[in-house]
Order: C-alpha cells, then structure tokens, then sequence
C-alpha cells in the first residue's frame, strides 16, 4: 500500500472538482505533491494515476485547457460525480447491513458494501445511527454463492453486452461442444446459475447451466456488440427448460403402515383388508423410471400394485442395484 | 471482534476515503469505535486514514488545505471537506451487487416495506448504473413457503419458539421437536430455519420445504448464550469427525449426483463412471440414495454398507415374486 500515492489521488481529485476549467498536466504537476521532476516518469506516473481513477468510477473529463493553446486538459465535473441526496430511515440501514453481506464471493461482497457505504454517507441529516434509534435487522438472511469459475466474465459480458465463447459439456455426457453465445442475461434458479441468450451456432435463443461450462469463457467482441431483443426474458426460458413434469399417471401402492410417511401424505391412503399392517395408497406420477427409483428408496417398505409399466421399471432397479 | 489487518490497495483506500469523509461530513459528529465498524476497519486504521484526508495540501493557485477534521476523546468530526463532502457515485457492479441482493431478500419474504422503498432509493440513486441489476435475477424454490415464511419471521421477531413437525427425508420420518429460532437462511436456493433443537439440544437447520407444520408457542424463546450460528460461507453441511466416510461410483448418467451433494473427492475413472468419498452422520440416507440410482451406483465402502444395500434390494425384489 503506498501512502503517498492514495494522498496524491486524493489530492488531484479535490483540486479538479473544485476547479471549473480544464487543468493541464502541468498544472496538476505544480498543485499536488508527489509527483517527480523528470518529465517522462512524470507522464508515465500521470498516466497511471488517470487510469486509476477511471477504473474507481470517477469522471474524469478531458477538454482544451483554454482557447489560445491545444493543451489538453483534465476536470471532473461535480455532477457526474455526485451521488445525488438520499435520506435512509433506521430500518432501511439495517436492510442494507443484510444485503451487503448477500454476496459470498469476496469482490462482490465488497462492491455491495461499497455502494452500502456511499449510500450512507450520502444521506444528509446522518441515517438515524447517531442517536440509538438503529432498527433489528430482518430475520431473513439468504445467502449467494457463485463459485461456478465462468461466473465473473459472464457478469462482465452481460454488464458491457458483449459476445462470449465457451466449452459447454451436455448433462451427463463428457463430450464437450465450443459455443457462441450473445447473453441476454444470468439467472438464479434454486442455487443454480444459467446463462441465457442467443446461440450463434444454433441460431436460436439457448439456455446453458454455469456449471457445465468447462475452461474459460472468452470475451469476444467489443461492449455493446449485443442487442438484447424487446421482450427477452432469461426468467422464462429457465423455467420452460426445467419445468416440473406433470403427474399425468396413476399408480397403486402396498406400503407399510407408520412407514413411507411421505407416499402416505401425498396420496389416498386405505388400509389394505387382505394384509394386516399394509395400506394401500393411490398416487400421481409422472415419469415410471425416476418414479422407480424414488420408490426404491424405501426398499421393503413399498410394493408397485399397478401398474405394469413401473412395476417392471422398480424390479429392473433393484436387479441392477443386485449386478 | 476486530476486523484482521490486511493490504489494501492505494485504489481500495481512496475509494473508503472518497466514502469516509462525507459519512463523517454528514454527520456533525460520529464516534471513532462505531465509524471504524461501519467501515470494517481496526481503530488503528481508521485514524490513518483521517490523517491522510487531513495531510491533502493543494500547493497552487495558493497553498491550502481544503480538508479539516479533529478526532479527540473517541469522536471525529469535519468542519471542512470541500469538494468532496458528496460520495462518489456508484459504479455499476455497486449499484447491481446491491439491487440483486435487496431483490433477493425481497425474493425470499423478508418484510417487504423497509426492503422496497430502500430498492426505489437506490434505483433513482443509481440512474444508468443499476442497469445490469435487472438482467440479472434470483428465483427462490418455496414451495408453499410465503406462509411459513412468514410465520416463522414473526416468531422470530417476537422471539417465541416454535414447534414444528418435520419430515426427515434420509430416515423416512416424521419428527416432532421445539425449536427457538435464531435466523432464516436462504442458502442454495432453498429457505432453511436456523434454531437451537431442543430434542438435539444442538443448533440445527431446518429446509422449510421439509416442515409440515409450525405452530408459534406463547413461550419465549431461549437460545442458549454459547450457541454458535453456522458460518454458512464455509459451506452448510460440514463433515463431523464422527462422520462415516462412504464410496460410491456413478455412471455416467448420474454424475449430477456430485454435483448436488457435497463430495471429499472426486476421481474420474477410465469407463466415464465417477469415484466419489463423501461424509455422513447417517448412512441410512446413503443407503437410500443407492438404491434409487440402481445399476447406475455401486458402494466400494464400508462394506457393511454395501451388504446392507444388497440385503435391501434382494428383500425388496423378493416381495414381487
């Protein structure tokens, strides 16, 4: 950390928010310290500290220092720069407390807190903390991961609307296709992340989860070059892409009574007259093969009654789990 | 709890300063403990950067320095801090973390009032730079959980216990047990109750998607002095030492298994099936887990695991005979 850098940043941003004209080079040179004598190591630091304070978000403008000569010049303009008045109440403080610490990535943890901050040293008359009157923060507290690797530049694509490339690996199989993609937007679907937009090798709008991107996603034309359509809504594509299945089918069970507490509260339960301590429970399904393998899960518990179909897929289970 | 020394950067340090000053600015005296709190910082470094504000010295036209403050008996105050009295505005990864993260409280039924207005502040705070925010979205799975949601908040709120029945998928059990809450969690998408169990006399958590029902006792609640809330950002299933550690290979097909439970390794194995050790408190639920999966899971380990999903499955198929 150098001390004498951030005083010096500090420093030319005071001066070129208070000053209305364009300020030169040279004339930052002579009101801030810090700076050395030999011209190129001059520029060379000037240069550096420029992109500094781009890169924070500070607007910096560039402009002719006056009429007679073409001296470029440097201001900020206090507008631009401002963040306008707010006023926080006691319970939004405690709100913002919660959301900053939402993010559990450490850079986007810290840009919320960041903007907690401004937004609290932006509210005039202090934000009610000074006199005891803080408000109990919400009992909710949802947490947000993102430890998919493609997630960053995917933020950076959607953000500055830019192109990617990725490798994208198919559920379950390892064969890997390289994909183009013009994001529309990322989306959070019960703790999964996806990526939506339009694919450029299919030609149509594509839906890809983050975590079967494999390798880094490229970032691969310049901000802007992606046009999201009037109407896109990455929410629905997601949910069209894993809606729940309906239960169209209907089976009969044997299962054990003061067992299967689940398959007895969601179906018809009656006791089974011709075998003590058995019920038999009418219940909706809607795929026999995974329904089997729920089914499974209780071993002697349950028997399939009916009908054929997953009956035949429950005992093709249990002989594939005997080998 | 102060917070750890480390490196900042000169970018990261102008950021807090260009936030710090106006925070003190607007205030007309702030105490040096709570600033230094606000700021995540130790006392030590908030009193570094005051004196770095304070040591700006402008050498031209005239030389000045435009920014005065004192600090004295705990409390800072700035009577003069020009033309940086106003915060930086926010940058767009600020304006959006932010927005993303109140939307997602709000997602997850946090008491909506307090969270909306505060969302309307900053959208008209923000202008342009909360734009991204909204191409980017939180779903929360809660099945039938506003209600519950809800109820249990004002428990919370009101610091009553709660007694819920609760279904434990691993052992295919109802269970009944009180429970004094400490927080609700929205973790991985799912909502989960945080309490101390007074069955377990543990903290544990709670998925509300597993509640069948919550009823608020006209009982206080008392969540014992020492009881420590799970640090989430270490992850909510952390393996115990008493844990048993179990084998399995997947099939191709069922890869997604690793992906959705927590695994200590995962092996690639030359067939395209994955090798996979996880930890357990209750090896009935791996059992289970097996036996759904079929031809597609194997056990390698322990053993009595292994003979005990083979007794299973020969049981069950022998009831279809």
């Amino acid at each position: 950390m150098s001390k004498r850098r951030t005083e010096r940043l500090l420093s030319i941003v005071v001066l070129l928010l208070s000053s209305r004209r364009y300020l030169t080079a040279e004339q930052i040179r002579t009101a801030v310290s810090g700076y050395p004598d030999e011209q190129e190591a001059f520029k060379r630091m000037f240069e550096r500290d420029k992109e500094e304070l781009r890169d924070l978000g500070i607007p910096l403008e560039t402009g002719r220092a006056s009429q007679s000569d073409d001296d470029l010049g440097y201001r900020i303009s206090r507008q631009d720069y401002e963040l306008p008045e707010i006023h926080l109440e006691p319970d939004e403080v405690a709100v913002l407390g919660i959301a900053s610490r939402v993010w559990q990535s450490a850079e986007l943890a810290g840009a919320a807190a960041g903007a907690a901050l401004k937004l609290r040293a932006a509210s005039r008359d202090g934000d009610g903390d000074g006199d005891g009157a803080t408000s109990a923060p919400p009992g909710i507290q949802p947490k947000l991961s993102t430890q998919e690797p493609a997630f960053g530049p995917l933020w950076e694509a959607v953000r500055d609307r830019r192109p990617v490339t990725f490798d994208h690996r198919t559920g379950g199989r390892s064969a890997v296709t390289k994909r183009t993609l013009e994001p529309w937007g990322v989306v959070n679907r019960r703790g999964r992340w996806y990526v939506g937009g339009h694919d450029r090798d299919r030609d149509a709008p594509r839906v890809f989860r983050l975590s079967r991107i494999t390798g880094p996603v490229k970032l691969v034309g310049p901000p802007g070059s992606v046009k999201v359509p009037e109407g896109a809504d990455v929410r629905e594509m997601v949910k069209d892409w894993d809606k729940p299945r309906t239960r169209d089918r209907a089976a009969v069970l044997r299962v054990r009574t003061g067992a299967g507490s689940a398959l007895h509260r969601w179906g018809q339960v009656t006791p089974d007259a011709a075998h003590p301590g058995w019920d038999l429970v009418s219940i909706a399904y809607s795929d026999p093969e995974s329904y089997a393998g729920y089914l499974a899960s209780f071993g002697p518990d349950v028997i399939v009654i009916d009908p054929p179909e997953l009956r035949e897929a429950i005992i093709r289970r249990l002989k594939g789990t005997l080998g | 709890m102060s917070p750890q020394p480390r490196m900042v950067t000169s970018a990261e340090r102008l950021r807090r300063l260009l936030a710090l000053v106006p925070y003190v600015a607007s205030r007309k005296v702030v105490g040096l403990a709570e600033t230094a709190e606000t700021f995540g910082m130790s006392e030590r470094e908030l009193i570094d950067d005051l004196n770095l504000a304070w040591c700006v010295e402008l050498r031209a036209p005239e030389p000045y320095c435009p920014i005065d403050l004192s600090y004295e008996d705990g409390e800072i105050s700035i009577s003069q801090a020009e033309s940086i009295a106003r915060p930086l505005r926010l940058a767009a990864d600020e304006a959006s973390t932010l927005l993303i993260a109140l939307r997602m409280l709000a997602e997850a039924g946090a008491d909506g009032d307090a969270v909306a207005r505060l969302i309307a502040k900053i959208e008209g705070a923000a202008g342009a730079a909360g734009a991204v925010s909204s191409q980017i979205s939180i779903q929360i799975d809660r099945p039938n959980a506003r209600g519950l949601t809800a109820t249990l908040d004002a428990a919370l709120a009101a610091g009553k216990r709660v007694h819920l029945r609760y279904y434990v998928e691993g052992r295919d059990e109802d269970t009944e047990r009180d429970v004094d809450p400490m927080r609700i969690l929205v973790v991985d998408g799912r909502t989960y109750l945080e309490g101390w169990c007074r069955r377990a006399e543990g903290v544990r958590l709670f998925r509300l998607d597993k509640v069948l029902k919550a009823d608020v006792l006209d009982v206080p609640a008392s969540v014992p002095a020492d009881a420590e809330p799970i640090d989430v950002d270490a992850g909510l299933f952390r393996a115990r030492p008493s844990d048993e550690l179990a084998v399995l290979e997947l099939a191709p097909d069922v890869h997604w298994f690793a992906e959705r439970y927590p695994c200590e390794s995962i092996t690639e194995l030359d067939d395209g099936w994955l090798r996979i050790a996880l930890r357990t408190p209750d090896t009935a639920w791996v059992r289970r887990q097996v036996l759904r999966l079929g031809e597609d899971a194997r056990v390698v380990a322990p053993a009595a695991l292994a003979a005990e999903v083979h007794d299973t499955a020969a049981a069950t198929l022998a009831l279809y005979d």
